[in-house]
């Protein structure tokens, strides 16, 4: 298992902040793990659709599609930031 | 050692920064900059915004990017405190500060230390205009200014 949390406008666009979910089988990525959240429906597809402009951590550390994941790992999904 | 902190208290720049140099002799310079919230954007009117963040990578993104800043210029040490939650247009949202031994070296850290936060440290705005509350895209043109440090 590993944990995803989700951050401002995309938080709100998944009604969805913190959760748990299974890896994607062995030798999982960012990428396969995006794979399976967009197979659930139309909303997640939409989200994580390419084109649309999200970025992702890994353990708190910026992160990108070819990033390996694995088990107890903290993902999480962002826009891009606005501070400052 | 750099100090970095994230909370939603205001802060007394004057007194951050004076903490800065007290008791040092080697701080010949110290540049600093305040953000704070302005009451129109694009033309609209802002009665606020509430900034999110992400607790826990906010922290050690900010304390990263001062350690990347004393390892690129020889400054002394480096200050970020970064407010969150509800701020109302004048409020404050943030106070960097660097010292160094001459002016050129604090001016430029400060200004790398600000294009690196507003493009890497996970905060996200949420304004309130008269038509209802909206997420601010971030903006191409920060890209541009933290690129320009590359290399």
């Amino acid at each position: 298992m590993v944990t995803l949390l989700y951050f401002a406008s995309l938080r709100e666009r998944l009604g969805c902040s913190r959760e748990q979910v299974p890896l994607p089988g062995a030798a999982a990525t960012v990428s396969s793990l995006i794979e399976q959240l967009r197979d659930r429906d139309a909303r997640w597809s939409e989200a994580f659709a390419p084109g649309q402009r999200w970025r992702v951590a890994v353990n708190q550390r910026m992160a990108d599609l070819a990033t390996p994941v694995k088990p107890g790992d903290e993902i999480a999904f962002f826009p891009p930031v606005t501070g400052g | 050692m750099p100090i970095v902190r994230v909370q939603e208290a205001d802060f007394d720049a004057g007194r951050e920064l004076e903490a800065l140099t007290r008791g040092r002799t080697d701080v010949g310079a110290l540049a600093s900059f305040v953000g704070l919230v302005r009451g129109a954007n694009g033309g609209r009117a802002v009665g606020g915004m509430t900034l999110e963040h992400y607790p826990g990578m906010t922290e050690a993104a900010l304390a990263d990017i001062c350690a990347q800043a004393l390892a690129r210029w020889n400054i002394l040490d480096a200050l970020v405190i970064h407010r969150v939650g509800r701020l109302s247009p004048g409020d404050r949202i943030v106070l960097v500060g660097v010292t160094s031994a001459h002016r050129g070296e604090a001016f430029e850290a400060c200004e790398f230390i600000m294009d690196y936060l507003k493009t890497r440290a996970p905060f996200w705005k949420k304004e309130s205009t008269p038509e209802g509350e909206h997420w601010i895209e971030a903006r191409e043109s920060d890209d541009l200014a933290a690129n320009r440090w590359k290399g």
